[in-house]
């Protein structure tokens, strides 16, 4: 997020597009209430009628895939009325013109035909944005799995940018990070082009510099992506992967590409809590502990670096995950000496410039937004305050283009995923918590009232669902929720599991695969 | 009887809700929502409540297990650690650094994903590691 949670509740207007907050995020859903209590304008852009909808003062349901259109369409009504803020575009940002120029064409009208959104609305969204004081950008991951995620991400920080809802307190484009230290793997280099806090591997002096606190010789290449690992590894290259705390059989796109990919590794080696879907698969398995079981630090969505401590020993003979990646790179011949934690974030601050500043001491109380770069920084609230990263902000001319899968007479209904309340991405924690098991304890498909009738399907009856990846049998859920030709199905479920049917195809920058839109048919089971 | 309460952060969502655990006699009992915390002020939501009983499943994996005659069976830390270490050690040999990839994971803590990306790039040598950021 480019500005913190709390900050939420003092926008006077939040477009929360692509994310169910009070499922996925119901805290951050709390400051959302509350700012609406204040009298914000909540504008919610989402093809399903999610809880969040309910109370919305606009909730528009755009087609599955088509952000960009609706996007650029609120940018040509912004420019269009005047609303846009030039003088933060002059001072802060380059690029607009190319903008300017691609906005023309992406009137609201041909914007409705693309997106299904009344003009009407389209205008309304663009006034509510663009005539708040603090305007605030919410999103997850429906814009981000997408083929077009990396340009669906890039419409957005261009409408923050026109308007200058960035860079101020309760402004700002605000990605909702999934999982509890999503932030924190990322920021600790967990990423196969850049060391910890985003240095390049491409870069001579970044590898100069970790060779010399590593004491070792470090590749200038660019690796692989967790999608290219697992076609490395059915098709030629990859010959081992070692898993730690994932569950790729249930997460991933495609669960039979997935499956075969692991199958025909040389050596599986799977660190987890549970035997998962993709445990089974493993030569060896190595039990890992959970969070109550030792120290450490997790940085949550807001970059807030906040302590992990050590409740009870783990359970059995399970070790500290830290443990036990230090003992294997001993045996393997890489000398790791850490005694604690607290050594291990040592050695982290010194070479990770945004966590230069974060001590364990420092870290008792409310914890540290990064950038905090020397131990008397008080942590950073809001980013871009001044200048962007790289100086001007950038401007993208981005055109709309369409979902990878499309519907057709052989695959006729447009498919999406999602999470449910009571559960975490793929279950492997939450279905081991009996209260939460049993609120939702299996997997469903929502099918709308006029779908479901034409199916003849009727609430509860056993449906299949069929993609060009795989085919899965799944309960009805008859709601309208999901409109009519548009169906949902949460992805928590092993038995059930909605990955069966998605779409591998990636964004061809980011390498996201398109877990939010493919194609598929339903027929009632006899 | 030895009950504590020990601050820390939830492990279900991006949010980092703050809540004490409450530990009776070497069992994780319960949560308490952190009052002063600057992301829940003192509420939590139904994942967070009950973030708790997950941590002493009956199902936890307690052993290493090693796969002999196609099937996992549990052995020592020395031989499941050995055996590892020695597979890393041979495909690296054989195929070259590049064969060989990690996935860190979005659930464990900083320190260790730092670790396993060190000992990807430093022990191993190669650059192939991501995690479930995209999914």
């Amino acid at each position: 997020m480019t500005n913190s949670i709390a900050e939420l509740e003092n926008a006077d207007c939040i477009l929360v597009i692509g994310s169910n907050t009070t499922s996925s995020h119901p805290l951050i859903a709390m400051r959302i209430f509350r700012a609406k209590q204040k009298g914000a304008r909540l504008i919610v852009a989402d093809p399903r009628r999610i809880q969040l909808a309910l109370m919305a003062d606009l909730h528009v349901r755009h087609n599955l895939g088509t952000d960009v259109a609706l996007i650029n369409a609120m940018m040509h009504v912004i420019i269009k009325e005047g609303w846009h803020n030039q003088a933060f575009i002059d001072e802060r940002t380059e690029g607009f013109e190319d903008l300017k120029k691609i906005l023309d064409a992406y009137t609201p009208e041909k914007a409705a035909e693309i997106t299904g959104v009344a003009a009407d609305d389209i205008i309304r969204m663009a006034e509510y944005y663009a005539k708040a004081k603090a305007g605030s950008i919410v999103y997850c991951m429906g814009i981000t799995q997408h083929t077009t995620g990396v340009d669906n991400v890039r419409t957005l920080a261009n409408l923050s940018m026109i308007t200058g809802h960035i860079g101020r307190e309760s402004t700002g484009v605000n990605p909702l990070r999934g999982q509890n230290n999503v932030q924190g793997a990322c920021d600790m280099g967990g990423l196969p082009n850049v060391y910890p806090a985003y240095q390049a591997v491409t870069d001579p002096d970044n590898k100069k510099k970790f060779e010399s606190a590593w004491n070792a010789a470090l590749s200038d290449k660019v690796g692989l992506t967790v999608s290219e690992m697992m076609s490395g590894l059915s098709h030629g290259p990859l010959k081992a992967l070692y898993i730690l705390g994932e569950n790729p059989m249930v997460s991933d796109p495609d669960t039979a590409h997935v499956e075969k990919a692991l199958k025909s590794a040389e050596l599986l080696v799977v660190q987890d809590i549970f035997l998962t879907e993709t445990a089974r698969l493993a030569h060896v398995v190595l039990p890992g502990a959970t969070f109550a079981e030792k120290d450490g630090t997790f940085s949550n969505t807001e970059r807030r670096v906040m302590r992990v401590r050590k409740a009870i020993d783990p359970v059995g003979n399970a070790k500290a995950d830290w443990e036990i990646i230090k003992e294997i790179s001993n045996r393997f011949g890489y000398p790791m000496e850490y005694g604690t934690p607290e050594e291990i974030m040592k050695e982290i601050s010194s070479v990770t410039p945004s966590y230069g500043g974060i001590t364990y001491q420092r870290l008792d109380g409310e914890g540290l937004l990064w950038p905090c770069p020397t131990t008397d920084h008080p942590g950073t609230k809001f980013l871009h305050k001044d200048k962007f990263v790289r100086g001007k902000g950038l401007f993208y001319a981005v055109e709309f283009k369409p979902p990878a899968e499309v519907v057709d007479e052989e695959f006729p209904f447009w498919f999406t995923t999602g999470r449910v309340f009571a559960h975490y991405h793929t279950g492997t924690m939450t279905r081991n918590c009996p209260t939460l098991d049993s609120e939702i304890h299996e997997g469903f498909l929502e099918v709308n009232p006029g779908d479901a009738e034409g199916l003849g399907l009727r609430h509860g009856d056993a449906v299949n669902i069929s993609s060009r990846r795989g085919l899965m049998t799944a309960k009805t859920m008859v709601t309208d929720r999901v409109t009519k030709g548009v169906v949902f199905m949460p992805f928590h479920f092993a038995e059930s599991s909605a990955n069966v049917l998605t779409n591998t195809v990636l964004d061809p920058v980011c390498k996201i695969p398109e877990l939010k839109v493919c194609a598929v048919r339903l027929e009632k089971v006899a | 009887m030895d009950y504590r309460t020990v601050l820390t952060t939830c492990t279900h969502c991006g949010c980092g809700c703050n809540f004490y655990l409450e530990v009776l006699d070497g069992k994780v009992i319960g949560t308490i929502p952190c009052k002063t915390s600057p992301t829940n002020e003192g509420k939590l939501c139904i994942k967070g409540w009950n973030v708790h009983e997950f941590i002493q499943s009956e199902k936890r994996l307690t052993q290493p297990l090693l796969r002999k005659d196609g099937e996992l069976k549990e052995v020592s830390w020395d031989e499941a650690l050995d055996f590892t270490a020695k597979r890393l050690r041979e495909i690296k040999d054989t195929h070259g650094a590049d064969s060989i990839g990690f996935l860190t994971s979005a659930r464990v803590t900083n320190e260790e994903n730092y670790l396993l990306q060190k000992f990807c790039r430093a022990a191993i040598g190669t650059n192939n590691v991501d995690h479930c950021a995209r999914l």
